[in-house]
């Protein structure tokens, strides 16, 4: 099971992700992140995997469409915190963090 | 290699499943004393074979998919993800990295390159409108030898 809680600050929405993250929970997480993208329109969507116990490639997916998404209107994506089983991950997927 | 243990679960395609086979996969293999690391690679790779025959064995449907798990002496893990669905016509183009038929702005069409960078070995059988076999295995290390 997956979450995300929101904090707004400024241009920036950071998404502080949470559990587990896999094609069932992507498709919940991608309407989520994208309704509050659209109700503050950041110019940097800030999403943190520091509480991100499992990823699979699904939550690439969920990446990729999301920066697409906010780069659609304007704006940027960063990645954050992730532990280090999500670090292989997107390293594999070749996606930067900090 | 004389097999110690195995499993069998059929699970409808739901994706509400997928963290269900991670699940009782991870329980089946805690008496093989994995490693986190070891752990988490193959739940990732089962959670990828899994997620392929929800999205792609089954579309617009559900139907039944298999997962075997076998574990041998010396901490080798064996692992197949079956279904009946439609399958892949062209296998190798499947595997490329970043290929998908799904929506290509939300999958990464990663799913098999995760599968052959976490396991040891995968292999994959198919035939269209028969269905698809992922067989995959990896190798414990040795709890004796850890630090």
């Amino acid at each position: 099971m997956a979450k995300v809680w929101f904090i707004p600050a400024g241009n920036t929405l950071a998404a502080y992700l949470s559990g587990e993250i896999d094609h069932h929970a992507a498709q919940m997480l991608r309407r989520e992140i994208d309704a509050q993208v659209d109700a503050h329109m950041p110019e940097l969507l800030a999403l943190d995997f520091s509480g991100v116990t499992f990823m699979d490639s699904s939550g690439v997916g969920l990446i990729l469409g999301r920066g697409r998404y906010i780069a659609s209107l304007g704006g940027r994506l960063t990645v954050q915190n992730p532990p280090a089983q999500i670090r292989k991950m997107l390293d594999l997927a070749r996606i930067h963090y900090v | 290699m004389k097999l110690v243990n195995q499993v069998k679960l059929v699970f409808s395609s739901r994706s509400i499943n997928e963290g269900f086979a991670r699940a009782a996969l991870a329980a089946f293999l805690v008496q093989a004393d994995p490693t986190v690391p070891q752990l988490a690679d193959i739940k990732t790779a089962v959670s990828e074979a899994v997620t392929n025959c929800i999205v792609h064995a089954y579309p617009g449907k559900a139907g039944q998919i298999t997962l075997r798990a076998a574990l041998y002496e010396g901490g080798l893990v064996k692992i197949v993800v079956a279904d009946r669905g439609v399958g892949i016509a062209d296998v190798a183009k499947a595997m490329e990295p970043l290929y998908t038929t799904g929506d290509p702005e939300e999958r990464a069409g990663l799913g098999f390159a995760v599968m052959q960078s976490f396991m040891d070995k995968v292999r994959v059988t198919s035939k269209p409108g028969r269905g698809t076999r992922v067989t995959m295995s990896k190798q414990l290390e040795a709890a004796d030898l850890r630090q």
